[in-house]
């Protein structure tokens, strides 16, 4: 009853561990001369600004995903439903596209400066500028409001789901709105907003583009320059696994802190929140506050796209391939999203069928691949794909006579598992946070009715959790179609996503011509946020 | 047991998927790997297959090559290798990628200090590390070493120091005068910096038509590809607003590196792959080099494209290639050392 689960747990859980574990063997390669060089002149630097980039994008992206997630759902004002959905837009800009952007518009010879010094009576930026978006502030500022929307999800499927009851119970008791957020709703919240916030730091901490655009030296940069300038894969491979630890214990730490707290609700379900309405210049200030996040994060980066696009179109054309490159990405990324899904379920729901501590450790193990950069992650996924494609061979040439050839890398599989390793913990998560909130009486009375698990599943678990599935779907797509670094080195020879195009004009420095490439990237995003307003809109 | 049921589920899996994608048929076919920006190189592949009737399968990777390369192993699929800094071309060589080709074309185009030893690699364009400076700070002669002169203090830009092109001509520079003239000579340039090392070349440009900074090094091609207004309208004001002068190391020349290919070790279609490399290197390919990417042809005597030649003569550093390759990982420790990027 119980073993299946288990075992499929565990199966998930050593597909995503191999490329880990391969790194791993990568690593005992090097030598221990790195490491005086790291320890004298690049882990003191790198370790300060990794910090202060985490702790900065942190605090931005959680008071920015939480607050807008608690205005949106405890109040309602004009154009609420619309914020409900608007509100996760920045979800569908790479972090490397919104720095691209940004650098442009605010450059001394942009179009904001430009205009300034118009007005102010200057005619030269050597008499008048601002200061430099490429700078730690500017990198932590544009990181928190792209990747708000993690928190803003996680975190607004949990104030939907809470009881309303105990906030109605505050406020009969005499607690202000202000102190029925603080004291009852925040705390209830806060395995999710751990979630989301931890979902978004792991984010920041594996980006390359925006954060080495900026000139912000984090311990990812490190990783690159010990491996490509330096040819010292093991050295790479060493530092990817010290940073991965840190984040083990990172996540570790905050679980042990709320080691001792149940969310569950009581098994009558909740009782959605009843927004309060606002009338005048409150409902005008929350209406403000609600598009500050939607303009940063979007509408800025986004039409400055489409005006590069227009521009680009109109100078170059539009490049046929695009379309391949975006059946190939739109494809690629649902059969990843489907696969990951599936996993995390299995890994999620093994911890509740069971209830014993071997498969929530797995669950924990699983989701590690977040916490590795794409790019060092994909060095792992290689010799195991390899390893694969011979034992394919290994029972193929005997019965055929031939070799098969790299199936697995040759055919795209390799970027499948990539996306696997990589997202399953976004899944995980989502879906952990959902489950945590029905009730485990609910079970209970399921079983002594006689369901097996696979029926509670499919009758109780998936329609309770069905926002939270779908969000831990979008999030996890919207992801692999965002996804440049493992794409670029597993991918088969002449097989192009919009990520990969991209690049390869941004590798040369025409970003320009690769402004369609992302406005595709961008729309390609937009669909699920779509979808994913209409259902939420229909459950409530 | 359980190793058998997942290649069973994977076969299955990947069928499916296979069905999505095309696998590339072994026609007369070519597989190019290659580090170079597929734009740059698609008008030299088109060329090349309207001749030779070879279709050219490509794909661009970054970083991680050699490691791909080398997982692939005796299947790679991988004929010819593209790559662009000496470093990354001897990186091959050294990891055992790539394999010896003997040509009588390749040989009489390439000089010989721009190919690899029994020919395990061969360049096929230059670029020069060049200066760009405001228009109207009326410079015009300055060496590799002047950077670090204080009287540049918050003037210079740069991109990264930890990219090739830095930390080549950091380790040429290591090759002129020793490591620890290097080390202050970064300590210096360092200390000159207006804006944080990062961006591309073509920022250097933009910032000081910006008033971020004065001068700062770049690749001669981005001057060739803002001047001709190929990247649009606001480029070709970027292109305008900078003077380009070409440095020196003091007693040497100017500081170059190379675009190259190598025949794969394990490649599957030897001989078209050499017949790649021999196109690449004759005088019609090289003239796509020189108009389509503004570099230096590799080939004595092919014309160089107007906005490039007007840049001035270019007399490159005299310092070996395997110097400079030597020195690298030198280089970029150094650069750490000094904390370039921080």
């Amino acid at each position: 009853m119980e073993a299946p689960w288990l075992f499929a747990s565990g199966v998930v859980t050593f597909f995503v561990l191999a490329p880990v574990a391969a790194l791993a063997v990568t690593a005992t390669g090097g030598s221990p001369e790195l490491w005086q060089h790291l320890f004298a002149y690049v882990l003191p630097v790198a370790a300060r600004d990794t910090i202060i980039l985490l702790l900065g994008v942190g605090l931005v992206a959680g008071v920015v995903g939480t607050g807008s997630a608690w205005l949106v759902t405890a109040y309602d004002f004009p154009g609420r439903r619309t914020f409900t959905w608007a509100l996760l837009l920045p979800l569908a800009v790479p972090t490397y596209i919104v720095a691209y952007a940004y650098l442009d518009v605010l450059h001394p010879v942009g179009p904001v400066q430009s205009a300034l010094r118009a007005l102010l009576g200057f005619d030269s930026p050597r008499q008048f500028r601002l200061p430099d978006v490429r700078s730690m502030t500017g990198c932590i500022l544009l990181l928190g409001f792209v990747l708000y929307p993690y928190v803003y999800l996680t975190t607004r499927a949990m104030f939907l789901m809470q009881a309303s009851n105990l906030l109605d119970v505050a406020r009969t008791l005499g607690a202000g709105r202000g102190a029925v957020f603080f004291r009852v709703a925040l705390p209830l919240a806060r395995p999710a907003i751990a979630v989301g916030v931890s979902l978004a730091l792991m984010e920041a901490l594996n980006d390359i583009g925006a954060a080495e655009f900026l000139g912000v030296r984090t311990l990812t940069v490190s990783i690159y320059t010990t491996w490509v300038t330096r040819s010292d894969l093991p050295g790479a491979a060493q530092i990817a696994i010290a940073m991965l630890a840190l984040v083990v214990g990172i996540v570790l730490v905050e679980q042990w802190a709320r080691r001792r707290r149940r969310y569950a609700n009581d098994a009558q379900g909740p009782r959605p929140m009843v927004p309060h309405r606002l009338f005048g210049i409150r409902a005008a200030a929350a209406c403000c506050l609600a598009l500050v996040p939607v303009v940063l994060g979007f509408l800025v980066p986004a039409s400055y796209l489409v005006g590069e696009s227009v521009d680009r179109v109109r100078f170059a054309g539009v490049s046929p391939a695009l379309v391949t490159e975006t059946w190939n990405t739109v494809a690629l990324s649902l059969l990843a999203t489907v696969l990951t899904v599936t996993c995390a379920l299995v890994v999620v729901y093994a911890v509740r069928v069971t209830r014993t501590r071997a498969p929530a450790m797995l669950a924990r193990a699983a989701s590690i691949g977040y916490a590795i950069p794409g790019s060092v992650l994909a060095i792992g996924i290689l010799p195991v794909a390899i390893g694969a494609d011979r034992m394919i061979d290994a029972v193929w040439v005997p019965i055929a006579g031939a070799s098969v050839g790299l199936l697995v890398l040759g055919s795209g599989a390799a970027l499948l598992y990539a996306y696997l390793v990589r997202f399953l913990a976004i899944a995980a998560g989502g879906i952990e946070s959902g489950l945590s909130r029905v009730s485990p009486s609910l079970d209970e009375a399921a079983r002594t009715l006689g369901d097996g698990a696979i029926r509670r599943l499919r009758r109780i678990h998936l329609p309770l959790t069905r926002p939270a599935l779908l969000s831990a779907a979008l999030l996890v797509f919207v992801d692999c179609m965002k996804e440049l670094p493992a794409t670029l080195l597993l991918r088969p020879v002449g097989f192009e996503t919009l990520a990969t195009h991209l690049y390869a004009e941004a590798a040369r420095g025409t970003y320009e011509d690769a402004a369609l490439a992302a406005l595709l990237i961008v729309l390609g995003g937009l669909v699920p946020v779509v979808i994913l307003a209409r259902v939420d809109q229909a459950v409530g | 047991m359980k190793d058998l049921l997942f290649g069973t589920a994977r076969t299955a899996a990947l069928a499916c998927f296979a069905a999505l994608i095309a696998v590339p048929a072994a026609a007369q076919e070519l597989n190019l790997y290659t580090t170079r920006e597929p734009g740059l190189i698609q008008p030299l592949i088109e060329s090349f297959t309207k001749s030779s009737g070879i279709k050219v399968n490509t794909i661009f990777v970054k970083d991680g090559l050699p490691e791909r390369l080398a997982a692939e192993g005796a299947k790679s699929p991988a004929d010819v290798l593209m790559a662009v800094d000496f470093g990354n071309l001897t990186d091959l060589v050294e990891k055992g990628l790539t394999q010896p080709v003997k040509s009588a074309a390749l040989e009489e185009a390439v000089p010989a200090n721009l190919r690899g030893k029994d020919g395990k690699w061969f360049a096929l364009s230059l670029r020069a590390r060049v200066l760009y400076a405001e228009k109207d700070l009326g410079l015009s002669t300055v060496t590799y070493e002047q950077l670090a002169d204080p009287k540049w203090k918050g003037k210079i830009c740069s991109r990264s120091g930890q990219h090739p092109y830095n930390t080549a001509l950091v380790a040429a520079f290591i090759a002129h005068h020793g490591e620890a003239k290097a080390e202050a000579w970064l300590r210096g340039v360092k200390a000159n910096l207006a804006r944080k090392a990062t961006g591309g070349d073509r920022d250097v440009a933009r910032d000081i038509m910006g008033g971020i900074c004065d001068i700062g090094l770049g690749n001669s091609y981005y001057v060739g590809l803002m001047r001709s207004g190929r990247g649009g309208d606001e480029q070709a004001r970027w292109g305008a607003a900078i003077t380009v002068i070409l440095p020196s190391f003091e007693g040497g020349g100017t500081h170059v590196n190379v675009s190259g290919a190598a025949v794969a070790k394990n490649a599957p279609n030897r001989a078209a792959a050499v017949r790649f490399l021999e196109y690449l290197v004759s005088p019609d390919a090289q003239k796509i080099y020189a108009e389509a990417n503004f570099e230096f042809p590799v080939r004595q005597g092919a014309t160089i494209h107007p906005i490039i030649a007007a840049l001035g003569t270019l007399k490159v550093d005299p310092v070996q290639i395997a110097d400079i390759a030597r020195h690298r990982v030198t280089a970029s420790k150094l650069i750490d050392k000094v904390g370039f990027d921080n």
